[in-house]
């Protein structure tokens, strides 16, 4: 129960936090990325007010030891880069540029957003489901050393 | 404007304060397309409560806070093709990448993980000349 009711804290402090900063208007998302046209600074102020309290959770982490709920914190970030890391940030990049959504705001634009935003969700759902198997059809190809 | 980056900086900490809750609480990093892409691959089964509970609270909160502060005009195209090609990329490269802007951007950066970063570095590039070809050169978007 203690798990649900943080995600529940977690996921609308999250929602409230796309809605307020705007993030859920494809045009600012779609105005940051555009440097040639009339760009719109908005999104560098919400990934840098998001990174303040997030880099305060992982000095606490250091002291708190456990999660209040139980079970253990993550392990240390992977050092490790990858093909399959730099290949799906591209993919990502170019549908999140072409649409202005990444998955979060996706979610959140689906109480308003209408039908393309449903649209958007179901092939983004379908994406996501048909990558396990792209991935490991990636694994086949012989990973450059 | 400037209005726009106040709410912006205000947004942006709320959306670190629910990363923080999920860190701190449940030992979790926030990233949507991890907790998503778990409840479609079945990789997530056994967490699929939570993840459930947290994208309720991500799709209702600006249900709720629309009285307040008026509806927002997501500007989304009303072209198919477009948004059916833009949700199949996101969809599988945030899932071959292993995370989007609020897993390896707002989670990964502030650990200063490398995947975190590098991860950004290509989504934003990528994103960029998505605009640049598809708004500016073919004039789709």
């Amino acid at each position: 129960m203690g798990r649900l009711i943080v995600a529940l804290i977690a996921g609308s402090l999250f929602g409230s936090g796309l809605f307020l900063s705007g993030m859920t208007d494809t045009t600012k998302v779609q105005g940051w990325l555009d440097v040639f046209g009339n760009w719109d600074p908005t999104l560098a102020f919400v990934m840098g007010g998001a990174i303040i309290p997030m880099a305060i959770a992982w000095q606490l982490t250091r002291v708190t030891r456990k999660p209040v709920t139980g079970g253990s914190f993550p392990a240390p970030p992977d050092a490790k880069l990858g093909r399959n890391l730099v290949l799906g940030s591209v993919l990502f990049g170019i549908g999140w540029g072409l649409a202005g959504l990444c998955p979060g705001p996706a979610i959140a634009s689906l109480s308003y957003a209408g039908p393309g935003g449903l649209v958007f969700v179901a092939a983004m759902l379908t994406g996501m489901w048909l990558a396990p198997m792209l991935r490991a059809r990636l694994d086949r190809v012989a990973q450059p050393e | 404007m400037e209005m726009d980056w106040i709410m912006g900086l205000i947004g942006g900490m709320l959306i670190g304060l629910g990363g923080a809750a999920y860190l701190i609480g449940n030992g979790r990093i926030m990233g949507a397309s991890g907790i998503i892409g778990g409840l479609v691959d079945g990789s997530g089964h056994a967490t699929a409560a939570e993840r459930i509970v947290f994208l309720a609270g991500v799709l209702v909160l600006p249900i709720l806070l629309t009285p307040l502060f008026g509806g927002v005009d997501t500007h989304i195209t009303d072209n198919m093709l477009v948004l059916v090609a833009a949700g199949l990329f996101v969809g599988v490269g945030t899932r071959i990448a292993n995370g989007c802007t609020s897993g390896h951007g707002v989670c990964g950066i502030s650990r200063l993980s490398l995947r975190g970063m590098v991860a950004t570095v290509f989504y934003i590039l990528a994103g960029g000349l998505s605009v640049v070809l598809f708004r500016h050169i073919l004039g789709v978007i």
